[in-house]
């Protein structure tokens, strides 16, 4: 039986930074509604591997397809791939969400001005139309009450809750979060799990790099572990978590519990 | 002190005070403007589209604006180009000379104030915006600009009150603005204590003004809430 056309398929990634190999080959197939965490101790290349995705960084070599599309790139000087049609950069950055660390959300723009930016000006919606959409999202990720508040007004929680509207407004075909929770609160961590659950179960394509090791093992469909910028275990949540074969991921997780 | 002697004067040097605002009020709108893709060009990653507002800048901030002025004043004339030029009518009159120089000068200031406010954008405010799908020109025109132009707006304002005091130079070459006017009334009432403390607090009010409503817009603006992060 020949299988769908995977939403995110990524072939070989390497990245250096100078004689620094972070990443060293790295292939990952999501298909349509699946939730992939990304785990790793840090300089693992977890977010470097997240940002070569949509191109934030600039791989050294690899492939990357979005919904079959394949994402054309061209080699720099520098020797780094870079994009070769910006036009398509631009459409498939915005089928691909990116949820930041550090929510990254503008500080000069109201909440809802925030979210109803990029739908304006990149998929030419009528600034009702986006508002509409906007309220709604706010509405789900459970913030209608703050739209017109300004985010230094927010609680980090909240802020990324608005990160997350922001990116569900461009009604992205993958969706990825960048430690997510890593730069909250202990107490707010849980309202934006919360909220990445409830896009999980909504069936939306996820990679997810994070620390959360327990909202890892309940959401995903498959878990990633890298170290030392290679796949070093992967496969169903409770095979990873429980029974890895990988040394090293077995002491990482024992590490994590 | 003779009271009576700077009330007397008051409407003349009202007079001049308006003059004042008129020079600085069109160089520092017409410097913005000239400054905005300047400031833009300084910031770019490659060294041809940064040079050239580069030698501008490094012209204009270089040398006193005094010097400009005279340059464009006594210097412009000498060449049979520009007095047979369709500008000639312009160029010949000091006010448009004072415009034209003031401008020049105070967009070099403001493009560098623009470029350091742009650099000054978080990197990951930009990132969001590219990672939502916007071009480099969308992100530069619908995130970037907003967000420097709060940065950059306090120091706007210091450079538009420089300007209110450097537009006293512009009486060298025969305008009557306020310091000119002031020197103008004292050449005739030989009271220069008076006339000159009258002036002083007409710049002193002006810059006041000009203060207080740069805070306003500063608030209007929110630029304290985009600070510090």
């Amino acid at each position: 039986m020949a299988e769908a056309t995977p939403a995110l398929e990524i072939r070989d990634l390497h990245k250096r930074y100078g004689d620094l190999e972070v990443l060293k080959g790295i292939s990952l197939t999501a298909h349509d509604g699946a939730v992939i965490s990304i785990l790793g101790s840090s300089g693992s290349g977890k977010s470097t591997f997240l940002r070569c995705i949509n191109l934030l960084e600039n791989p050294h070599q690899g492939q990357i397809i979005v919904a079959g599309e394949e994402l054309k790139l061209k080699p720099a000087k520098n020797g780094e791939l870079v994009a070769a049609d910006n036009k398509q950069i631009n459409r498939m950055r915005s089928e691909i969400g990116f949820v930041f660390q550090n929510f990254n959300l503008w500080p000069h723009m109201s909440v809802l001005d925030n979210i109803i930016e990029a739908p304006r000006r990149v998929l030419g919606q009528s600034k009702a139309e986006a508002i509409e959409v906007a309220e709604a999202l706010l509405a789900k990720v459970g913030i209608a009450d703050k739209r017109h508040v300004y985010p230094n007004q927010l609680s980090g929680g909240q802020q990324q809750r608005a990160a997350i509207a922001r990116t569900l407004a461009m009604q992205p075909k993958v969706i990825l979060f960048d430690e997510p929770t890593s730069a909250l609160d202990p107490e707010m961590v849980q309202e934006v799990l919360n909220v990445i659950r409830a896009l999980a179960e909504e069936g939306r394509t996820m990679l997810l790099v994070t620390h959360e090791m327990n909202f890892a093992r309940q959401v995903s469909s498959e878990v990633v572990f890298l170290h030392q910028g290679l796949v070093e275990e992967q496969g169903p949540p409770e095979q990873v978590f429980t029974n890895p074969s990988s040394a090293r991921c077995k002491q990482f997780m024992s590490s994590n519990h | 002190m003779n009271w009576e002697v700077i009330i007397k004067w008051l409407p003349r040097l009202s007079e001049g005070a308006l003059l004042t605002l008129e020079l600085v009020a069109i160089a520092v709108v017409a410097g913005l403007i000239l400054a905005i893709p300047m400031g833009i060009a300084r910031a770019s990653r490659h060294w041809y589209v940064r040079a050239l507002p580069y030698g501008y800048i490094f012209f204009f901030r270089g040398t006193p604006l005094l010097v400009q002025l005279f340059l464009v004043y006594y210097g412009l004339a000498q060449f049979d180009a520009v007095r047979e030029g369709p500008l000639w009518p312009y160029l010949r009159s000091p006010y448009w000379c004072a415009i034209i120089t003031m401008t020049l000068h105070t967009a070099a200031y403001i493009a560098e104030i623009l470029r350091g406010a742009i650099q000054a954008v978080p990197q990951g405010e930009i990132e969001a915006a590219r990672a939502l799908g916007m071009s480099r020109a969308k992100t530069m025109f619908y995130i970037v600009l907003p967000r420097a132009a709060r940065i950059g707006l306090p120091a706007y304002s210091n450079e538009v009150i420089l300007m209110l005091k450097a537009s006293s130079l512009a009486s060298t070459v025969t305008l009557l603005e306020l310091t000119g006017m002031a020197r103008t009334i004292i050449a005739r009432t030989y009271l220069p204590v008076e006339i000159f403390f009258a002036a002083g607090m007409f710049y002193l009010v002006i810059a006041f003004v000009l203060v207080r409503g740069f805070k306003l817009l500063e608030r209007w603006l929110r630029v304290d809430a985009c600070q510090g992060r």
